[in-house]
């Protein structure tokens, strides 16, 4: 990094408290961010904002000294610093509040708490638990919260809880720039508004906060500017109190909502594919609803509304407790995920890394590792090179980016890997795809190749049931969108000309104010 | 360079102690007979060695093998000095390594206890049961019939050299097969493919539609009945069988199958690499031997060797962190 690009005199401009900037970064020569800039005030609430896969998570890794960029200058109060690892980046009073960092479930609420901190000890030697109990005590007082016993262990808690806890420790010591990740994902209003309350305080107290998150009403009225990122370049928002919802939409997106995604081929058709009548299983039902020939149902809610055990069930992978299932006029029960794929149904599961790929294995061996049976003589002895041939038709029809059918799928990018679990679930001609969140972490030009195909495969007549947290896709992708709360499906509407704040509220319906896990 | 070291280094170090015997034995080391010698006396680590490899390929362990072993060996003489045939005999003995395999299968797929604790307690389990079977005792001498001791002495003539007649030992015929089985099995059929899949990533193996508590099971089934295997060729080529016969061959197949891992680019066993693992040790075993070298010291060397060979392997793996 040069040490020699400061920031130069600003005349009328406060010096950041941090700016990277000029930030470059591609992984396995595919760039995730083409020259990013950020400068954060002191004393500002700044959102960072942008499509999935746009460069956000890059982007704070690189702060948090999780990943080297290419090339970047950072500074902080205009001195320009280096960020080699994470230690550096606790060193500088950075601190990173997300999802998946710095907890361990099985531990109590105060030891997370004081986690990497020296704990209180009595005469040096053995630890005080009644003051680091109490220490945790007040820390989370500081939120407001008073009914966490701090001796309970974490994983006890729910989600939105365990989000409080993490807060709340990373409030302790006094820094300079919190990064928070979404952290209302799993907040109830009242949790999210004590939260705001703090973020405030950081403020006034001349500190720093960069705010990730989607919810375009929560940023326009916590923060004080944003910084947009959209494929790998960021444009700055200038004043959030000069702008509205529109303006910032159409910086994220580039182009009106409607363009984002192809239009339909074919309408639907009239034959109905899939259909469910009372289907329960733990988490969810009992739902009836159908999926007609060339339908895209998308199914919205928030997280932990029992659509992820709503696709085990479709799947075979959760025991259904009640109901039947229909598919193609014939009774479906599947038993396990290899009935439902012999059958005809096909899943693109939500972690591609965690549940979809064999990563060091080579692109046909997983896209024939559902299909292994017909792909095979006999069931038993493998072809290799008829398997890669499959491989090669299926890869080029998605226009997959890589080597060859060899190449391992580690080596290839977010969206090629997608494509990879795209081309399992074809491999097999389904009658009924389910998908979950089929272009998380896939960046644009991949994502709108996935839409194509989406497009395609309704044409031709699968019935698709679409599980997505973006909402805008969930639009501009799905014929009937069928909205799931606590298990239910609240209703289903026309996707055709609905609004993302209507499906919003929709999502929370209107008990808005209650817990969610 | 460094992926190349790490990719062959196994094999170079295999090379190099090859070389390194050679030049200290020239008059015994690199001679036909020395090496068929060898491959009699790395036949049954091998055959174990083998077995290991298939539940290693999912990531799993089983140290039991080596109780399996050691019980399949008592039971086949015991039923042998009972009057019942030597064929009889030992298919039993095979039926006790199969069922022992799917009892541990069923407790690591079906129970879901982690193969190191469900193997460790039926380790301890086999080897009781041998010795209550036996009473302790080595079963020897004329309990055994002639034509099961003999079955290991003998070979497939080969013809002579330097004057002497030379010949493949049986053992090393039936290591020779297992081996040819095992590779067809795990790298040419669906089988394998799938068990490769279920050590890469067992939850998309899983959502992949493959069986993956009945694969594990089977292949648990497959590692015991290769460890009676290697239990009764012992028994034949001591020509007797006592409880604890067979209870080095479990760390010593682990470790063969670790250093093959080094050979392969992602730690992945491969049946091929678990041979030259396999003859590693027994070369160093051969040739220190033959150099008077120490049994302790033969020991500790071997151990170095394999923290060095898996050290250097894991090198450039680690990276950043």
């Amino acid at each position: 990094m040069p040490a020699d690009q400061g920031e130069g005199p600003l005349a009328a401009a406060p010096i950041p408290l941090l700016s990277a900037t000029g930030v470059t970064k591609a992984y396995a020569g595919v760039p995730a961010l083409k020259g990013a800039d950020l400068v954060i005030a002191p004393g500002e609430i700044h959102a960072l904002m942008g499509e999935n896969g746009a460069g956000k998570s890059t982007l704070i890794k690189i702060l948090a000294g999780v990943v080297a960029p290419d090339t970047a200058s950072i500074a902080m109060d205009g001195v320009p610093v280096n960020i080699d690892g994470t230690k550096a980046a606790y060193e500088l009073g950075l601190r990173f509040i997300h999802q998946e960092f710095n907890v361990v479930p099985t531990l109590s609420v105060a030891e997370n708490i004081f986690m990497g901190r020296p704990y209180p000890r009595r005469a040096g030697v053995l630890v005080n638990w009644a003051a680091l109990n109490a220490e945790a005590q007040r820390a989370l007082a500081r939120l407001g919260i008073d009914d966490i016993d701090p001796r309970i262990t974490l994983g006890e808690l729910t989600l939105g809880d365990q989000m409080l806890v993490r807060i709340s420790a990373a409030l302790l010591d006094n820094a300079r720039l919190y990064v928070m990740d979404e952290p209302t994902a799993a907040l109830t209003r009242d949790e999210s508004e004590r939260l705001f309350r703090v973020l405030r305080e950081i403020r006034a107290a001349g500190n720093s906060v960069l705010y990730v998150s989607h919810r375009l009403d929560e940023i326009m009225a916590l923060c004080d500017r944003a910084t947009v990122l959209r494929d790998g370049r960021s444009i700055d928002s200038g004043r959030m109190a000069d702008i509205t919802h529109d303006d910032l939409v159409a910086m994220m997106i580039g182009r009106k909502v409607a363009e984002a995604y192809p239009k339909p081929v074919a309408a639907p058709r009239e034959a109905e594919a899939f259909r469910a009548s009372g289907l329960a299983a733990a988490g969810f039902g009992p739902l009836d609803f159908t999926v007609r020939a060339g339908e895209i149902l998308g199914i919205a809610g928030l997280s932990g509304s029992g659509q992820g055990e709503l696709v085990r069930a479709l799947f075979g992978d959760l025991r259904v407790e009640a109901g039947q299932m229909n598919l193609a006029g014939k009774a479906y029960a599947p038993g396990g995920p290899g009935a439902a794929w012999q059958q005809g149904v096909a899943y693109v599961p939500r972690e591609r890394r965690a549940q979809g790929l064999v990563m060091h294995r080579p692109i046909f061996e997983n896209v024939t590792l559902a299909h292994l049976r017909r792909q095979s003589l006999g069931g038993i002895w493998l072809t290799p090179r008829r398997e890669r041939g499959f491989a090669a038709e299926i890869g080029r029809s998605m226009r997959l980016k890589a080597a060859g059918p060899e190449q391992a799928v580690s080596a290839l990018s977010g969206g090629n890997q997608q494509k990879v679990m795209f081309g399992r679930a074809l491999g097999g001609t389904p009658q009924l795809l389910l998908l979950e969140e089929p272009t998380r972490g896939v960046d644009v030009g991949a994502k709108f190749d996935i839409y194509a195909i989406l497009r395609d495969l309704a044409a031709s007549g699968v019935a698709i049931i679409l599980v997505s947290s973006d909402l805008p896709e969930l639009i501009g992708m799905s014929d009937r969108i069928a909205v799931m709360r606590n298990g239910r499906f609240e209703t289903i509407v026309d996707a055709e000309g609905l609004g993302e704040d209507e499906l919003i509220n929709l999502c929370y319906g209107r008990a808005a104010g209650s817990r969610v896990v | 360079m460094q992926l190349f070291l790490r990719r062959y280094g196994t094999l170079i170090g295999f090379v190099a102690i090859v070389l390194f015997f050679s030049v200290m034995l020239p008059g015994t080391f690199p001679t036909a007979r020395n090496w068929l010698n060898i491959s009699q006396q790395v036949s049954m680590l091998m055959v174990v060695a083998a077995g290991m490899t298939i539940v290693m390929v999912m990531g799993d362990f089983d140290l039991s093998v080596g109780s399996t072993a050691s019980l399949a060996g008592i039971v086949a003489a015991m039923m042998m000095a009972a009057g019942l045939p030597v064929s009889v005999s030992v298919l039993a003995a095979l039926a006790v390594g199969l069922l022992g395999g799917v009892f541990n299968g069923a407790m690591v797929s079906l129970v879901g206890i982690l193969p190191f604790i469900a193997t460790l307690a039926t380790m301890t389990m086999f080897s009781g049961i041998a010795f209550v079977a036996s009473a302790g005792k080595t079963i020897s001498g004329r309990a055994i019939p002639e034509a099961f001791g003999s079955f290991a002495r003998g070979g497939l003539p080969l013809g002579e050299w330097g004057g002497v007649a030379v010949s493949l030992p049986n053992l090393s015929i039936i290591a020779i097969l297992v081996v040819a089985i095992v590779w067809v099995l795990m790298e040419q059929t669906t089988f394998g493919r799938r068990l490769y899949a279920i050590g890469g990533n067992m939850e998309a193996a899983h959502l992949s539609g493959i069986a993956v508590k009945r694969l594990r099971l089977i292949a648990f089934a497959l590692t015991g009945l290769a460890a009676a295997g290697g239990g009764l060729m012992y028994a034949s080529r001591v020509a007797s069988a006592n409880p604890v016969q067979g209870s080095g061959l479990m760390l010593n197949a682990i470790a063969a199958v670790f250093l093959g891992t080094t050979m392969s680019r992602h730690g992945e066993p491969r049946i091929l690499a678990t041979v030259i693992g396999v003859l590693v040790l027994g070369v160093l075993d051969n040739g220190l031997t033959q150099m008077s070298v120490d049994s302790y010291i033969r020991q500790v060397l071997v151990g170095g060797l394999i923290l060095l060979a898996v050290a250097a392997s894991s090198v450039s793996q680690t990276g950043r962190r």
